[in-house]
């Protein structure tokens, strides 16, 4: 039920102030979402949920969690 | 896809399992909350390449699952109303009443209707003002805000023809009932990451310190999951109990505003029946009065609450509530992958895309139990 999938907006109708819309591309499938909650523009990365952005994803937040990945692996090779 | 293939890379799996193996001292016992998160670990068997000393209960985060009989009939009856279109998520098609299910009631001449969004009602009530539009709208923090925009959408229309059915329930409550059993077994918790990109983290850091548990906000791919059970062994090895984020690139620590501003403007905190768990105060929500004539329950009323029953509430087979409290395990089931299958499931965890027994079923772990 709270199946959110990560995808890339390539462009945003905000003709209607009330219930922005955008055109969100999953990996080749484009999807029409309401990202009425988000500030959110062409080229950002969503989470969408039942047709509704519930996140912009953070990409230095994104890029942080694989470094700190990267600082475990190098600590378990020094380890060993 | 982005944001995904890196938590699936094999090298990446290959460090946090490597990791965990190293920290782990002692027995733990963490429990996931969301069925999403269950149905992954099972479908990448995470618990397989865990330590033998850990050990990961399954909770209650299925709203299909916890969904009482009571609404599903009220969502059959309403259904079978002359000129309703009954719509809802596939998810709660099949999922067993104490009679029936949608899907039979739909093969039955109901009008029921599979959305992928409940904004999809809203335009089907614009384009049928003869019809009156019923979405089943259930769902946790994650779900129930999108109702919400729906319903906000058919106040903006002047929809006079568009309501909900509620069976909307509060994640927090529930992880607060769990812990307060005494024979509690969980020691730490992982929170469900799309819960909390709505409500934030601010509800866990009570449950934290007064339970002495850490609450790790988890994300839903292989690499997330065994991140935040990562870090929840750091702590539970050095003797923590913090709210910790493992899952920042989709969480802020105070949610969606928008979202929040929704749920407090059309909702209430009510006592709750969580299916199989029993009541929970506060553990869920309903529309406002100020909004009833959008509330299905009301604008369709059944007579009385006691439906046609062919069977006792509740297959008493069904070990399901204790599964979900962190009390049973699915392999303590006599009944699992023999008398109840998907097709014919005892209890709605068996059917729900997010039921623990599913996930199980779904992925093979009959051939192991």
């Amino acid at each position: 039920m709270c199946l959110a999938v990560p995808g890339k907006i390539m462009s945003i109708d905000a003709s209607i102030p009330e219930l922005k819309m955008a055109k969100v591309d999953f990996g080749g499938v484009i999807k029409s979402i309401c990202v009425q909650w988000l500030d959110a523009e062409a080229g950002d990365y969503v989470l969408a949920h039942a047709g509704m952005a519930i996140s912009k994803i953070d990409k230095e937040e994104a890029e942080q969690t694989l470094a700190d990945f990267e600082i475990i692996s190098r600590s378990l090779d020094t380890d060993s | 896809m982005q944001y995904t293939d890196d938590y699936r890379n094999k090298d990446r799996i290959q460090t946090l399992v490597r990791a965990i193996q190293k920290e782990t001292v002692h027995s733990w016992k963490i429990m996931e909350i969301c069925g999403g998160q269950t149905h992954a670990i099972a479908r990448y068997r995470i618990e397989e390449m865990l330590p033998a000393t850990i050990c990961l209960l399954h909770g209650p985060g299925c709203p299909v699952c916890v969904t009482p009989e009571e609404i599903i009939d009220h969502a059959i009856a309403i259904a079978r109303k002359p000129n309703v279109i009954l719509t809802s998520f596939g998810d709660m098609m099949r999922v067993p009443g104490s009679y029936s299910d949608l899907l039979q009631a739909k093969a039955q001449g109901a009008d029921v209707r599979i959305l992928y969004s409940p904004l999809d009602a809203v335009e089907l009530a614009a384009t049928h003002p003869e019809k009156e539009i019923v979405f089943f709208a259930v769902g946790f923090e994650t779900t129930i805000p999108v109702h919400l925009m729906a319903l906000k959408e058919a106040v903006r229309h002047g929809l006079k023809n568009f309501s909900l059915l509620c069976s909307f329930f509060a994640v927090p409550p529930a992880i607060e009932m769990i812990l307060s059993q005494p024979d509690n077994k969980v020691d730490g918790f992982l929170t469900a990451g799309h819960v909390c990109a709505i409500t934030g983290n601010e509800a866990y850091y009570r449950l934290a310190a007064d339970y002495r548990k850490p609450m790790v906000v988890t994300g839903f791919e292989p690499a997330d999951l065994l991140y935040g059970i990562y870090k929840c062994i750091l702590q539970l090895e050095k003797g923590e109990a913090k709210v910790e984020n493992a899952y920042k690139r989709a969480v802020s620590e105070t949610g969606n505003r928008e979202a929040k501003n929704l749920m407090e403007t059309f909702l209430e905190p009510v006592e709750r029946e969580w299916r199989g768990i029993g009541t929970i105060p506060a553990g869920g929500f309903s529309l406002r009065e100020k909004y009833a004539a959008f509330d299905a329950a009301l604008k369709f009323p059944v007579a009385n609450n006691s439906l046609l029953r062919e069977k006792e509430k509740t297959d008493i087979r069904c070990i399901a509530g204790e599964i979900m409290k962190g009390n049973r395990q699915v392999t303590d089931c006599a009944y699992f992958g023999s008398v109840c299958k998907p097709a014919h499931p005892l209890g709605a965890p068996m059917v729900s895309a997010e039921g623990v027994c599913a996930a199980y079923y779904n992925y093979n772990y009959q051939t192991v139990i």
